[in-house]
């Protein structure tokens, strides 16, 4: 029955304001959702809540909810739309333009430890004015998995890693012929975009995107190197070649009963390039704690506890960012991998394409590609209808 | 005279047991059906934390949405075969099973099972067994037919859909028809017999007028439940390959819960409340013209 109060109450009165944000006094509990469920992501984040709360009492409980990944943001609007709306937040990088411009998001740069060192291509998403919205707190680039069993020449470029694994597998574990984001660690080789820097350009018919595509293309259907639509294939059982994954895949690979090494991505025509996907985290302005979310935050992203989290989420912060600091957290990867891999890709790297209404745009061009995901394509004319599709909603914004 | 007359009392007890029911569909019917209509009005920015009258504003978004009349049509598409294939089916397995015959029980069970299954299990089960190399198509190769890529084909995605809600629910009609066909009066077939009709004659001058109260109940039930179809699309296509089988109720959740439009998907619910009531209308109407007893 509260609930059903808290949402007529929002209801009605989201405009005027039913209970207000006024700051509560006294005890506060904290509620962070997340969309890991992992065991030892969820063990180290309880013990720097635990830290957190012994030196701050008036702090009595730190909750991480885990939500799953799939429709983790839609889970999140709807708390947020029925007056249940978590204190802190992880935000994917796609929904990072919309929730920083929409004001759902506390300021919190006064609060984060030496903002001056987190490197600026990995803040850019999360700030607007000069003021940061959320801190990202894992930024993982794309890197190349290569089954050392299966493949013995290493690739260099995109050409050598599709010859050497047809037949045997080059898959993109989450494009799924949904997420057509992924592909942009693919593209980005050939120096296509899906829009411009501006975001009111659709990129999709320019001729880069045009040749990138092609190549992808030929991939699935002629060279048959990465599997088509509706084949799964696991490359973390050992059944692929290749695998174009991010960084923190890797520990999937602990009890691998196979060889891998982890290759920067290939390069395209356009040379080396290197993409990001991220995360950030960040307070909830209709918090009734926010004060105190933002406080917490401020100890979860420090530099100590940043070290921590590095074993499983790339930092941002300069200081963390040399192959000595990383090796430590990750032992299955080689010093020279998480050079060339990590602190090089961070630096220069690309984030994945975001969008402010990115969810309608996601499903308007995943709708748009599926003519695309057959051998008898044309491939241009595909990119020319997905541009058509899309212009309207990069223009609103 | 007391305030508390018998009759005052009896009426007392009779509003106290329909209290729970009543309260229950007040708090859980209708008002949030109020509050739709209150927020089709309103542009609801969640995010932002805006909520504004719009007045009729998303009503005439309503007019113009193209992908809005992508999704009627793949909506018509979905019912139309739904009702025709269920219907049929579930009446020739009612009449087939109505036969005085060893195994039938078996396979009225057998029919009936999957209606008890759960749907998203069911669905799951099925989307494995229609993948390129699944077991439908293990099975086609048996007979060395090639088939196609089910889910991800424009026709073939949405037959898949229709079919495999078909098999889940053809039971339950199977069984509403079963029960019609036990109620006709066998006097009325030796009747017929002995003045000459054959059996198709039998069927569509007898057992159609006498069931017909049944197809009138199946046929509204079965149309108002392919306006709900949800968790098979979510589950099999979501909506594609491209939109063509994003019905209207999977619209209505992109735009309320994934593109955060959440005034505008208030007012794609009120349409669909306004269809299925005007099919259901429709339906009650037509009632008098082809049921018997209803004239």
């Amino acid at each position: 029955m509260s609930r059903l109060l808290a949402l007529i109450c929002t209801a009605l009165v989201a405009l005027t304001a039913c209970s207000g944000s006024s700051a509560q006094s006294g005890p506060k509990t904290l509620r962070m959702t997340v969309w890991t469920a992992n065991e030892a992501h969820l063990k180290l984040l309880n013990e720097i809540a635990s830290e957190y709360k012994a030196s701050h009492p008036d702090v009595t409980e730190i909750k991480f909810d885990s939500i799953p990944a799939d429709g983790y943001t839609t889970t999140l609007t709807t708390q947020i739309a029925g007056g249940n709306a978590p204190d802190l937040a992880w935000i994917l990088e796609e929904s990072a333009p919309d929730f920083v411009s929409s004001g759902a998001l506390a300021p919190i740069k006064a609060k984060v430890e030496k903002a001056d060192e987190l490197v600026p291509s990995a803040t850019k998403l999360w700030e607007k004015d000069g003021e940061l919205y959320a801190y990202p707190f894992s930024t993982s680039p794309f890197g190349l998995f290569v089954n050392t069993d299966l493949v013995k020449d290493l690739p260099a470029t995109w050409e050598q890693a599709v010859a050497a694994s047809a037949g045997k597998n080059l898959v993109l574990p989450d494009f799924k012929y949904q997420n057509w984001a992924v592909l942009s660690a693919i593209w980005r080789g050939w120096g296509a975009s899906a829009w411009s820097e501006d975001g009111r350009q659709c990129g999709f018919s320019s001729q880069e995107m045009k040749d990138a595509m092609t190549f992808v293309h030929k991939a699935i259907f002629t060279d048959k190197a990465i599997p088509g639509p509706g084949t799964t294939v696991d490359f973390f059982a050992g059944d692929a070649a290749m695998a174009v994954s991010q960084i923190s895949r890797a520990g999937a690979l602990k009890d691998a009963k196979f060889g891998w090494t982890l290759l920067p991505l290939p390069q395209g025509p356009k040379g080396d390039y290197a993409v990001i996907g991220q995360a950030g985290v960040g307070v909830l302005k209709r918090s009734k704690n926010a004060e105190a979310a933002a406080d917490f935050l401020g100890f979860f992203t420090n530099a100590a506890n940043s070290a921590k989290l590095a074993q499983f989420f790339p930092p941002v912060r300069q200081s963390l960012l040399n192959a000595d600091t990383l090796a430590k957290s990750n032992p299955l990867i080689k010093p020279e991998q998480l050079q060339s891999v990590v602190i090089d890709g961070i630096s220069k790297g690309v984030v994945k394409p975001s969008h402010q209404g990115q969810e309608e745009l996601n499903q308007t061009i995943r709708a748009a590609l599926d003519p695309l995901w057959k051998p008898d394509a044309n491939v241009s004319q595909v990119l020319d209808g997905v541009c058509a599709k899309i212009k309207p909603l990069l223009e609103r914004s | 005279m007391t305030f508390w007359t018998y009759r005052r009392r009896d009426n007392l007890v009779g509003y106290l047991f329909v209290a729970p029911a009543l309260l229950g569909s007040l708090a859980f019917v209708l008002i949030p059906l109020g509050m739709v209509g209150w927020y089709s009005l309103n542009e609801w920015n969640v995010l932002g934390g805006t909520f504004e009258f719009i007045g009729i504003e998303n009503y005439q978004q309503l007019l113009g949405d193209e992908k809005l009349r992508d999704s009627l049509v793949a909506t018509a598409w979905f019912a139309a075969g739904l009702v025709v294939l269920n219907l049929s089916l579930a009446l020739l397995l009612a009449v087939l099973l109505n036969q005085k015959l060893r195994g039938t029980t078996l396979f009225r069970t057998l029919f009936f099972s999957p209606v008890l299954v759960s749907l998203v299990a069911w669905t799951l089960v099925w989307q494995l067994m229609l993948q390129p190399e699944g077991s439908v198509n293990g099975l086609l190769g048996f007979f060395g037919i090639d088939g196609p890529n089910w889910l991800r084909g424009d026709t073939t995605a949405m037959v898949s859909v229709i079919v495999v809600q078909v098999i889940k629910n053809v039971g339950l009609n199977m069984v509403l028809f079963l029960a019609a066909l036990q109620g006709v009066p066998a006097p009325l077939y030796e009747a017929a017999k002995i003045d000459g009709a054959g059996a198709w004659t039998r069927f569509r001058r007898i057992t159609i007028p006498l069931i017909s109260p049944t197809i009138l109940l199946t046929s509204i039930i079965t149309i108002v439940g392919s306006l709900q179809v949800f968790a098979q699309i979510a589950v099999l296509t979501q909506g594609g390959p491209g939109t063509s089988t994003t019905v209207l109720i999977y619209y209505l959740y992109q735009q309320a819960f994934q593109f955060h439009h959440f005034g505008y998907g208030a007012t794609i619910s009120v349409l669909l409340f306004v269809i299925v009531a005007a099919l259901t209308l429709l339906q009650w109407q037509m009632r008098r013209k082809w049921v018997l007893h209803e004239s």
